[in-house]
């Protein structure tokens, strides 16, 4: 640096600013400059993805028909130990904020578990909460679940706030994302 | 992007093992170089780890203290292993009022440690980039060039491997030795500032996730720019006080 004389480091700190103050101005006409929430894909800032599954009791459930709510989709397995831990904590939430428009769907990843664990398990802790049986492991390519437990916080708009791969999750953690989510921040 | 290492059934997020072993080898290097920056390596080595230790533990209470009915309900989850209960800026600046509080103790000039620092910031700031691109974090944006990576629906700019080849070019560039012996204290650390800040700048503009402010302007550009003008500045500062210190001298 003491090579250069002070006119000479004057003169390329002043080019240097100047080229990047002209790159952010470049920088804002691009496009996609940010995530666009139109496109789905499993990460935050996008479109969650769309599906429709059935439940352990027989019904079914599309995701895009809960728009409005604010959601957890988590993706779970009852040989699962961080699952099996953090599901009660989740129950206690849902209890907690479902009047406020918040809910929990428990896709069980049954292509990789036995859908009478499942069922066996959610009966034992009395689970309230839709479970939701992915048998052909569709909602796990889907989301590009390469972890359990995996976790999809989703606004009332359909944008992923926040994904959160294995677990437990703890109470305080489930706790500050939904308020975040019914509060709709991003 | 492989976000989880799925070993011996245990499933371990690449993201933080990444940063984990990058401030280990940072730390590592920083300590064998101290000594010609002055600083003992031992001391380096207490001010990297105390800094680091204040940063997690203020990390995590700073967040309880934003949201302080979710701990009152929950205690336990204070030493939950969640990183999301987690607040990085809060962390940050407490880690820093440690490390500052630690090198007065220890009476450690600034420039110096700045300096002997430098290459465990820079290994670390070439380990961020890596961590993004296993998580899939701080994408780049849409682009139809041949090396362009397919992620979230799109082929994108592989925006994490430009900065972590710019983060290791500057590494290369600073590596301890390489310094000119008669460059004043601080320099190394303020061209490593200057250099970052330069390469952020610059690539923030290729990326898919910016926080954009007014008239579309990305938020952490202009942040780049003000640390790069500061950068500059100090590089300049610290040119006129080594000149004029000469010059006393020679007097």
């Amino acid at each position: 640096m003491n090579s250069l004389t002070e006119k000479q480091f004057l003169r390329l700190a002043g080019a240097v600013l100047l080229i990047s103050a002209v790159w952010i101005a470049i920088s804002a006409g691009l496009p996609g400059g940010t995530a666009n929430p139109g496109i789905p894909a499993p990460q935050a800032g996008f479109q969650a993805p769309d599906f429709t599954l059935n439940t352990l009791d027989g019904s079914t459930i599309t995701l895009s028909e809960l728009h409005g709510q604010a959601v957890l989709v988590n993706v779970w397995a009852s040989w699962c130990i961080p699952c099996r831990t953090e599901m009660p904590a989740m129950q206690a939430i849902y209890d907690q904020y479902a009047s406020q428009g918040f809910t929990i769907l428990a896709v069980n990843a049954t292509s990789q578990d036995s859908a009478s664990d499942a069922a066996d398990f959610v009966n034992e802790y009395g689970f309230t909460f839709p479970i939701l049986m992915d048998v052909d492991g569709a909602v796990s390519r889907l989301y590009q679940v390469s972890a359990l437990p995996s976790s999809f916080f989703i606004l009332p708009n359909g944008q992923i706030e926040e994904v959160v791969f294995g677990g437990p999750m703890a109470e305080a953690l489930l706790r500050t994302r939904v308020e975040r989510l019914l509060q709709g921040e991003e | 992007m492989f976000p989880y290492l799925n070993l011996f059934g245990a499933a371990i997020a690449v993201s933080p093992l990444v940063i984990l072993v990058a401030i280990w080898l940072g730390a590592a290097l920083a300590e064998r170089t101290s000594d010609r920056h002055g600083i003992p390596s031992e001391t380096l080595y207490n001010l990297i780890f105390i800094a680091l230790l204040a940063f997690i533990l203020g990390g995590r209470l700073s967040y309880a203290a934003q949201y302080p009915s979710a701990f009152i309900a929950d205690p336990v989850s204070l030493v939950s292993r969640n990183l999301g209960l987690f607040d990085p800026v809060g962390g940050a600046a407490i880690g820093l009022v440690a490390a500052a509080i630690y090198g007065q103790r220890k009476q450690l000039a600034l420039w110096p440690t700045l300096d002997a620092l430098t290459p465990a910031l820079a290994v670390l700031l070439t380990a961020i980039p890596l961590a993004n691109l296993a998580s899939g974090e701080a994408f780049g944006a849409p682009s139809s060039l041949p090396w362009a990576i397919e992620l979230w629906g799109q082929s994108r700019h592989p925006v994490q491997i430009y900065e972590a080849l710019a983060a290791g070019l500057i590494l290369w560039w600073l590596w301890p030795g390489r310094a000119k012996s008669q460059d004043p204290a601080g320099t190394n650390f303020l061209l490593f500032v200057a250099a970052n800040a330069f390469s952020r700048l610059f690539f923030e503009g290729l990326r898919g996730s910016s926080a954009l402010t007014v008239l579309n302007l990305r938020a952490a550009q202009l942040a780049a720019w003000v640390i790069l003008a500061a950068a500059l500045y100090g590089l300049l500062y610290l040119r006129r006080k080594s000149k004029t210190a000469l010059r006393t001298r020679s007097i």
